[in-house]
């Protein structure tokens, strides 16, 4: 009993080191400037006017604090999650299943938000999300997020699809032939959550709370609805250009989609629309963080503070087809953005959206869930038939 | 003053250096070989090593981390049926890509080595390399939009009122598929293409050491085209049959570029150990992965030299 009340004491000594730790961690005020800041971030998310003119949220933000911002792109949250191991940057715009791994792994650092004059107009429903904001902490500032909504083709459907039955299931499309060999899946592990989010509403008998948390049961009765799948899909796509391609030329005219591609789509004149069903759907959200040992501490606050301030939130969102993390920036004219354009993007859709998390095996809703490495084995196995 | 320079110049450290190298020529030796084999020994072969090992650990099923214990689990799991499927799949497309290389590679090379001259040989080189200097990529979506549902090629079938042909050959199992850039053949028809200047170049230089005399001699004794062909030109040009064969076999083991773009997305070895190695964290799989290819093109290697296609060399 006394050897558990020690290590009691010592746990609690443990913790109020550690919290002291991080305390001691943050900034507290923003000096003068370093000269540059270094940027690890996705392709397309950090424009200085190079790809199309209009598009510029740098050059500003360089003149008015003379700091240079240099961009590492990367293509896949394992890119940054591994170049954040390797250091040498400052920020990084990390998506839900890197953000958890990188503050699990010590590679960044809380974020005093009291530095950030426009945190307030940050989105309610972000503040708090707990894919940066963990133990009662800040790990970075939101940036933007998205849904994967159900694109298709006008031509097929005479009015947008309601359910996702229409990528899982057999059906007789409105133009009165099969879906099969017309729709496409997204040839990624995480799609795996697609099949759960449909079941969670359509047999509400397994259980499930979450997409992200399947245990051994729920995750079968995902995989069988995928191997259905694989009888409909020919090609999975795994590239945005070439999902593109496939809806011009391959007949495609169904598919679970980013807005990005239904908007460039769109813009080249192809017969397309997108939807959230019944179901709701899966979605990604970014957030700003800054690494453990970022050596330009200064800027990256200004940066952050450009981020939510500048026309960056609003501009990002038309170009990328993106929300952005700061609602006002729909409507109060400081970029291009809209609001009619923010309700294209799925702007008022937030709560029908459960945001792409990694999944683990000691998960939060039922104790032990399927993990994440095992979605990638038998997602493969899927795709190959088995 | 050409005294004080000349005395100088036999004193100088790099005079002296010289002058003991001059007579330790092992240390000569030795200093000039160090560098290229501290390259091939270390980052070469040691990076290989580094992978190698890794595929003798496992990933615990519970927690996801790596277990750094030496167990043979992971090999194990390369024969569950998802797994093995991956292994089957990749080397019959190397070996049907290989075979077809070789049947379309043999004549043109022959075509360039004997009669091609002055202009034509010119001709035949730039349009051999000319696929390899355009980017990989951009090779790999002209075919995509060449063999879509709504592409070029099916277009061609439909003016010529061949649409049936297509779709009769699309509906076999198997090699077929819902169009021609989404079923085996398309990955097929890619690769051959991709790969194909690997296989002609090395056979039109050995065709090219074939001296035409044998070839003569071989019709003066009394052997018909075909004879000479299998008794005297196929055994002497081998060797380049068989080093356009590795390059042809082994850049379609590895590759995983060309059937993520054109293919049915079922996995080939290449893009296993891409997903494998990423977010899930499985590097031990993905190492296992790794090696499958290795051992298949040793065992490859060790036929081949079985067979005597070495012995020219």
């Amino acid at each position: 009993m006394t050897s558990f009340l020690k290590s009691c004491t010592a746990l609690v000594a443990t913790a109020v080191v550690a919290s002291q730790s991080l305390a001691a961690d943050m900034i507290t005020e923003i000096g003068p400037g370093e000269g540059q800041v270094n940027i690890v971030a996705w392709p397309g998310y950090i424009e200085r006017g190079e790809t199309v003119a209009d598009f510029d949220w740098v050059t500003k933000f360089e003149q008015a604090t003379s700091c240079k911002v240099n961009v590492k792109t990367a293509n896949t949250s394992d890119e940054m999650v591994a170049l954040m191991n390797e250091g040498g940057f400052d920020l990084v715009t990390a998506s839900g299943d890197a953000s958890l791994r990188m503050i699990a792994g010590k590679r960044v650092q809380p974020v005093n938000i009291d530095l950030i004059p426009s945190w307030p107009s940050v989105d309610e429903r972000l503040k708090e999300a707990p894919w940066h904001y963990v133990g009662g902490v800040h790990y970075g500032t939101p940036y933007m997020w998205g849904p994967n909504v159900l694109m298709y083709s006008t031509e097929a459907f005479a009015e947008a699809p309601t359910s996702w039955s229409v990528v899982f299931e057999e059906t007789t499309l409105a133009d009165g032939k099969s879906n099969q060999g017309r729709v496409q899946a997204y040839d990624g592990p995480i799609h795996i959550a697609d099949a759960a989010n449909y079941l969670m509403y359509h047999k509400p008998e397994l259980g499930i709370t979450s997409p992200y948390e399947l245990n051994q049961e729920q995750y079968d009765a995902a995989l069988d609805l995928l191997r259905v799948q694989r009888g409909l899909v020919s090609r999975y796509w795994h590239d945005a250009f070439i999902q593109i391609d496939d809806f011009k030329n391959e007949g495609i005219v169904a598919s679970g989609s980013w807005p990005f591609q239904v908007n460039l789509l769109q813009g080249d004149g192809a017969k397309v629309a997108s939807t959230i069903p019944q179901e709701g759907a899966t979605g990604w959200a970014d957030t700003t963080m800054m690494h453990a040992e970022a050596e330009n501490p200064n800027c990256a606050y200004m940066w952050m503070e450009h981020t939510l301030s500048s026309n960056l939130q609003s501009d990002l969102s038309v170009w990328f087809g993106a929300n952005p993390a700061v609602p006002a920036a729909c409507t109060d004219g400081r970029g291009m953005q809209t609001a009619e354009g923010c309700t294209k993007n799925g702007m008022d859709e937030f709560e029908r959206i459960k945001f792409w998390q990694t999944p683990v095996s000691k998960c939060e809703s039922q104790g032990t869930c399927v993990p994440y490495y095992r979605w990638v084995s038998d997602y493969i196995g899927v795709i190959g038939g088995r | 003053m050409s005294d004080l320079s000349l005395h100088t110049g036999r004193s100088g450290p790099l005079t002296r250096l010289s002058d003991w190298l001059w007579r330790n020529p092992r240390m000569l030796i030795l200093l000039l070989l160090t560098p290229p084999a501290l390259w091939l020994g270390i980052i070469y072969l040691g990076s290989l090593f580094a992978l190698l090992a890794q595929s003798f650990f496992s990933i615990d099923e519970f927690s996801g981390l790596i277990v750094y214990e030496f167990t043979l689990k992971t090999y194990g799991e390369l024969f569950t049926p998802a797994n093995f499927d991956i292994i089957v799949r990749t080397v019959v497309m190397a070996a049907a890509v290989t075979v077809a290389a070789a049947l379309i590679s043999f004549p043109i090379a022959y075509y360039a080595a004997r009669y091609a001259k002055g202009k034509w040989k010119a001709v035949f080189y730039l349009g051999v390399m000319l696929p390899l200097w355009s980017s990989y990529l951009v090779k790999v979506y002209s075919w995509k939009l060449i063999l879509a549902k709504e592409g070029i090629l099916n277009w061609l079938f439909e003016i010529l009122h061949m649409k049936w042909l297509l779709e009769a050959y699309l509906a076999i199992p198997v090699i077929g598929g819902n169009s021609l850039s989404v079923s085996w053949t398309g990955t097929f028809l890619v690769f051959l293409y991709v790969w194909l200047p690997f296989m002609v170049l090395p056979i039109q230089a050995s065709l090219e050491r074939v001296p035409t005399s044998m070839l003569e001699a071989s019709g003066d004794l009394g052997a018909n085209p075909g004879q000479s062909f299998r008794y005297v030109l196929l055994p002497l040009a081998l060797p380049g049959v068989i080093a356009g064969s590795i390059f042809t076999f082994s850049l379609t083991l590895g590759d995983y570029i060309i059937p993520q773009i054109v293919g049915s997305s079922r996995r080939f070895i290449g893009q296993a150990v891409y997903s494998y190695q990423g977010t899930a964290g499985n590097i031990p799989l993905a190492a296992a992965f790794a090696v499958v290819p290795i051992v298949i093109m040793g065992v490859y290697l060790w036929v081949a030299k079985r067979k005597g296609a070495f012995d020219a060399l």
